[in-house]
C-alpha cells in the first residue's frame, strides 16, 4: 500500500448554530481521484475550506506525507501543493490567460515582470491541461469551460499535487464536461490527487476511484471503485433506501394557463417562441447553457420585456414591465441564482418567507401585519419542512436546500397561476431535492401551470409531463412524456444535430 | 439594540468627563444649547440615513443646507412671499431635488456618490450667484418664525428648545415608517440585497427615490432651522461639511455603509455625541483648531470597538451554539419551530 499523501483525521468545525463537522477523517493517496459526496449541508465545503487554508478547524489533526500540518491560510496551502478550484471561479477577467496563471508569484527578471518567462511557462503548463490558447488571451473572452482550465493550470504551475475540484461541471456543457473529465484522468495518470467534490452521481461513477460520503457533517462511509453504484451512493448520502428519484405520474392537464405567442427575447431577437402551458401541467424546459431559457423566463417574470409578442395568463393579455406586474398577473419565478436573486441572506426566514405578501396584506397606511406575518411564516416552515432553529435565523446559515424551499416557498401566499422555475434544484442535496419535486407536483395538483428550466437531464426526464427543448435561442422541438428520452433531448439541444454518446 | 447600548455609553462617558473637568457644561443655558443644535444635526442625519439603509449615499445634504438657508430669507425679505408660502417654496424645492437625485440614480442608472457630489457643487454654486454671495437675514420682524428654532416649550420651570419637539415628531415619524411599514422593510431589503428584492416584487426604483426624497426634505427643514436660529446666512459657508456630520452620525449611530442596517435612535444619538464632542472641546477650553481630529478620533475609536464588539459577539454565539448543538445529541424530526435563541 502506497503511503497517503494527505491525511485528515477526526476534523471537528462548528458555526454558529451548526456543528459543520465532527470528527470527520479522510485519506487521499497518490494519484487517485477522490469523490466526496454528501447532500447539502453534510459538510463537504466546509471540508474543502479546511483543506484549502480558508478556514481552520477548531480540533482534528492534518497530516501531508505523514507530517502533522497547519494550514494556516491559502498561501500555506498552496505551498504544501493544496490547491482549491472555487465552485465560482477566482479569475481576474480583466487580465490575460498568462497574467492569471502567475498572479502574485509573477516570474521576474531584474526585479521586472518577465513577460516571456510567464509566456513560455503558461504555455506549457496549459498544455496539460488541453487548453489551446495564446496566453495572452484575455481571459474574459474564454468560456466558462476554458476559464476553469486556465484556474486548473494555475494551480498546476504552482505544483499543486492536491486538487481539490467543488461541483466542477455545475455550469459546464456537455462538451465542456467531457474535456474536464479528459483533464482530471489525464491528471490522475501524472499523479495528481484530485479530491472531486459533486452532487451528479453519474460523474462520481464515471470518475472516482474511491468515495467518502458525508452526511450531516460525520462521515456515513467509505465506497471502493467497485462498489460504487447509485443506490449505494444514495443510500449512504440519505440513510434510507431509495426505491425511485421520482415518481410523476401521467396527467390530463387542464385549460391553457400559460401562452406565449410570436414571443421575442432582446437576448435573442432572431427567433420567435410559442408555446402554451395547461393547468396542473409541469413542463420542462432543456438546453445547454446558454440556450436563452434564462432569458425567456426573465421577460415572463417582467426582468426584461419582451421586444413583441404577447404573454397570456388564463387567457387574460399581460405584458409585464416589471416583477410587480408579472407577480399581480399570477406569474411566481424562482431564480436561478439563490443567493444572488432568492434571498436576501442576512435578513431572518421570516422576512424572507414574507416578503412578496407584504404588500397584499399590509394593514391601512402601509403598515405592517405582523400578526400575518408571523403566521405565514410559522405555516411555510411547518409545511415545507424548512429546517431552521427558529423562523429569526438569518437565511445564510441554513444549507442550500433549505434556503431554495425558502425561494419556493415565498410565493405559495401570493396565490400564483404560473409557477417558473430556473434551475430549481442546482446546489440542493437529494434529500431536499425531492422535497421540491413533491412540492412541484403539489402545486400542478393545485391546477397551478408549472415550467422548469434545467440543466439537468435525470430531473427533465423524470419531472415533465412534456418538455421544450432550447437552443440559441429558439425551441427546437417538443417532446411529450413519452418521446422524452435522453437522446431525443440533447439531439434537440445541440441544434438537431445527432449526439454521438459514449 | 446593543449598538445603541455603545453608543449611549459613549455619550454618558464624553458627558461625565466634559462635566468633571468643565463644571459649566451643565449649566441649563448650555444643555439648552447642546440640546437645540443636537436636535438641528438629528433631523438632518435622520435624513440621510434613509439614503445610507438602501445602500446609497448624499453627498449634497450641506449645500442643500445652504440653498434652502438662503433662499428662505431671500424669498421673504426680497422677494416679498408671506411666510407660509416662503417655507413651502423652499420644501418644494427640497423635494425636488430629491426627486431629482433619485431618478438620476434609479432610471439613469448613475452612481449616488456622482449625482450627489455634483449636487454639493452645484446647489452651492446656484445660491451664491442668486444671492451675489451677500449675507442673508430676516432681520427682526419675524421674530415669529424664529421661535420654530429659537424658542422653547415651556414645562413647568423646564425650557424645551423647539427643535428638540420638531425632531422627536420627525423621529417619531421616521422610526414607525422604518420598522413597522412595509416600506421600511423594503428599504432595509433594498440595501441588503436590491436584486433579490426586485425579484421579490418589490418597486426598488420607487423605493430608493423615496429615501432620496425624504433626506432632501429633511435637509430642507434642516436648512431652514439652521438659518432661523443664526439669523445671518452666508452663502458661501452655510452648512459646509454638515454632510459629513450627518454621515458620521449615522454611522456612529449603526447605519452600515454597505446598506441594510440602521435605527432612528442610535442615529440620534450619534448626531448627539458629534454635538456634544464639539461644545466639550470648546468648553473645555481645548485648542479649537483640533477640532476635527478629536470629532475624528473618538468616531474611529467608536467604529474600531463597536466592530470588535460584534466579532466576539459572533465568536461565543458560535461557542454557545456548539455547546447547544452537544446537548440535543439526538435532534427531532423536525427542529424547526423549537425555542427561539435571542438573535440580535
Amino acid at each position: 500500500m502506497k503511503c497517503p499523501l494527505l491525511e485528515v483525521h477526526s476534523v471537528t468545525k462548528r458555526f454558529p448554530g451548526v456543528m459543520a463537522l465532527r470528527r470527520v477523517s479522510l485519506t487521499l493517496y497518490p494519484g487517485e481521484v477522490l469523490a466526496v459526496v454528501g447532500e447539502n449541508g453534510a459538510g463537504k465545503s466546509t471540508l474543502m475550506k479546511i483543506l484549502a487554508g480558508v478556514q481552520e478547524p477548531d480540533s482534528g489533526t492534518i497530516r501531508v506525507d505523514g507530517e502533522p500540518v497547519r494550514i494556516g491560510s491559502c498561501r500555506a496551502a498552496t505551498a504544501l501543493g493544496i490547491s482549491l478550484i472555487h465552485q465560482e471561479l477566482n479569475l481576474a477577467g480583466n487580465l490575460d490567460v498568462g497574467a492569471n496563471i502567475f498572479l502574485g508569484r509573477e516570474p521576474r527578471r531584474m526585479g521586472w515582470i518577465s513577460k516571456k518567462k510567464i509566456h513560455d511557462q503558461s504555455k506549457s503548463v496549459l498544455k496539460r491541461v488541453g487548453l489551446d490558447v495564446c496566453p495572452g488571451t484575455l481571459v474574459d473572452t474564454l468560456s466558462i469551460g476554458q476559464q476553469q482550465r486556465v484556474e486548473i493550470a494555475k494551480a498546476l504551475s504552482a505544483n499543486a499535487r492536491v486538487l481539490i475540484m467543488d461541483e466542477p461541471t455545475s455550469s459546464l456543457s456537455s462538451g465542456e464536461t467531457d474535456a474536464l473529465f479528459k483533464v482530471v484522468k489525464d491528471l490522475r495518470g501524472k499523479g495528481v490527487s484530485i479530491v472531486y467534490i459533486s452532487h451528479r452521481l453519474g460523474e462520481v461513477k464515471e470518475l472516482a476511484d474511491r468515495v467518502t460520503v458525508l452526511r450531516d457533517g460525520q462521515n456515513a462511509g467509505d465506497l471502493a471503485r467497485d462498489e460504487i453504484n447509485h443506490d449505494s451512493l444514495v443510500r449512504l448520502m440519505v440513510g434510507r433506501e431509495l426505491s425511485q428519484f421520482f415518481a410523476r405520474s401521467k396527467q390530463t392537464p387542464g385549460l391553457p394557463t400559460l401562452e406565449v405567442r410570436n414571443l421575442i427575447t432582446p437576448a435573442h431577437p432572431g427567433h420567435a417562441l410559442n408555446f402554451c402551458i395547461r393547468a396542473g401541467e409541469i413542463v420542462g424546459m432543456a438546453g445547454l447553457v446558454g440556450a436563452g431559457r434564462t432569458e425567456l423566463l426573465r421577460v415572463l417574470f417582467g426582468m426584461d420585456r419582451a421586444l413583441s409578442g404577447s404573454i397570456l395568463v388564463d387567457g387574460k393579455p399581460v405584458s409585464p414591465r416589471n416583477p410587480m406586474e408579472a407577480i399581480s398577473a399570477g406569474i411566481a419565478l424562482v431564480p436561478e441564482d439563490r443567493k444572488q436573486q432568492g434571498l436576501i441572506l442576512e435578513m431572518a426566514v421570516r422576512e424572507n418567507l414574507t416578503l412578496p405578501g407584504l404588500e397584499k396584506n399590509k394593514r391601512a397606511a402601509g403598515v405592517l401585519n405582523r400578526a400575518w406575518e408571523l403566521l405565514d411564516a410559522k405555516q411555510l416552515i411547518a409545511q415545507l419542512r424548512i429546517k431552521t432553529p427558529n423562523c429569526e435565523q438569518a437565511a445564510q446559515y441554513l444549507s442550500g436546500g433549505n434556503q431554495q424551499k425558502i425561494v419556493v416557498g415565498k410565493w405559495l401566499a401570493m396565490n400564483p397561476r404560473v409557477f417558473l422555475l430556473d434551475e430549481p434544484t442546482r446546489g440542493v442535496d437529494i434529500g431536499a431535492r425531492q422535497e421540491i419535486y413533491k412540492l412541484m407536483e403539489s402545486l400542478a395538483a393545485k391546477g397551478i401551470a408549472i415550467l422548469f428550466a434545467s440543466s439537468d437531464m435525470e430531473e427533465v426526464l423524470g419531472m415533465s409531463d412534456r418538455a421544450f427543448v432550447m437552443h440559441e435561442g429558439r425551441i427546437t422541438g417538443e417532446l411529450t412524456h413519452d418521446e422524452l428520452s435522453e437522446e431525443a433531448v440533447m439531439r434537440l439541444a445541440t441544434g438537431g444535430h445527432k449526439l454521438v454518446l459514449n | 439594540m446593543k449598538k445603541i447600548i455603545g453608543i449611549s455609553a459613549l455619550l454618558v462617558f464624553i458627558c461625565l468627563v466634559t462635566w468633571l473637568k468643565a463644571p459649566n457644561f451643565a449649566t441649563a443655558y448650555n444643555i439648552q444649547n447642546v440640546v437645540r443644535w443636537s436636535s438641528l444635526f438629528g433631523i438632518v442625519s435622520i435624513g440621510v440615513s434613509f439614503v445610507i439603509i438602501t445602500g446609497g449615499i448624499d453627498l449634497s445634504i450641506g449645500s442643500v443646507i445652504g440653498l434652502t438657508g438662503c433662499l428662505l430669507p431671500y424669498l421673504l425679505v426680497q422677494s416679498g412671499f408671506s411666510v407660509p408660502a416662503a417655507i413651502v417654496a423652499v420644501l418644494a424645492v427640497s423635494l425636488l431635488i430629491g426627486l431629482i437625485h433619485g431618478l438620476l440614480i434609479t432610471k439613469l442608472r448613475l452612481q449616488p456618490f456622482v449625482v450627489t457630489l455634483c449636487g454639493l457643487l452645484i446647489y452651492r454654486g446656484f445660491i451664491r450667484w442668486l444671492t451675489d454671495d451677500r449675507t442673508q437675514g430676516f432681520g427682526t420682524s419675524y421674530d415669529g418664525v424664529r421661535v420654530m428654532a429659537i424658542g422653547k416649550l415651556s414645562i413647568g420651570s423646564i425650557g424645551i428648545p423647539m427643535p428638540f419637539v420638531i425632531l422627536v415628531f420627525v423621529a417619531i415619524l421616521a422610526a414607525f415608517f422604518l420598522n413597522n411599514t412595509i416600506y421600511g422593510r423594503y428599504l432595509l431589503a433594498i440595501g441588503r440585497n436590491e436584486e433579490a428584492a426586485r425579484y421579490s416584487g418589490i418597486n426598488t426604483d420607487r423605493m430608493k427615490i423615496i429615501a432620496y426624497v425624504i433626506c432632501a426634505l429633511l435637509s430642507g427643514l434642516g436648512g431652514i432651522l439652521f438659518a432661523l436660529d443664526v439669523n445671518s446666512v452666508q452663502p458661501s459657508g452655510q452648512g459646509n461639511f454638515y454632510e459629513l456630520y450627518a454621515i458620521a452620525a449615522a454611522v456612529l449611530g449603526g447605519c452600515s455603509l454597505r446598506g441594510g442596517e440602521g435605527s432612528i435612535l442610535g442615529v440620534i444619538i450619534g448626531a448627539t455625541v458629534m454635538r456634544v464632542l464639539y461644545n466639550s472641546i470648546n468648553i473645555m477650553g481645548l485648542p479649537t483648531q483640533l477640532e476635527f481630529a478629536i470629532i475624528g478620533l473618538v468616531i474611529l475609536a467608536g467604529v474600531i470597538a463597536d466592530e470588535l464588539i460584534r466579532r466576539y459577539a459572533a465568536g461565543r454565539r458560535a461557542i454557545q451554539a456548539a455547546a447547544q448543538l452537544k446537548s440535543d445529541a439526538a435532534p427531532a424530526a423536525s427542529p424547526a419551530l423549537t425555542k427561539a435563541e435571542p438573535a440580535k
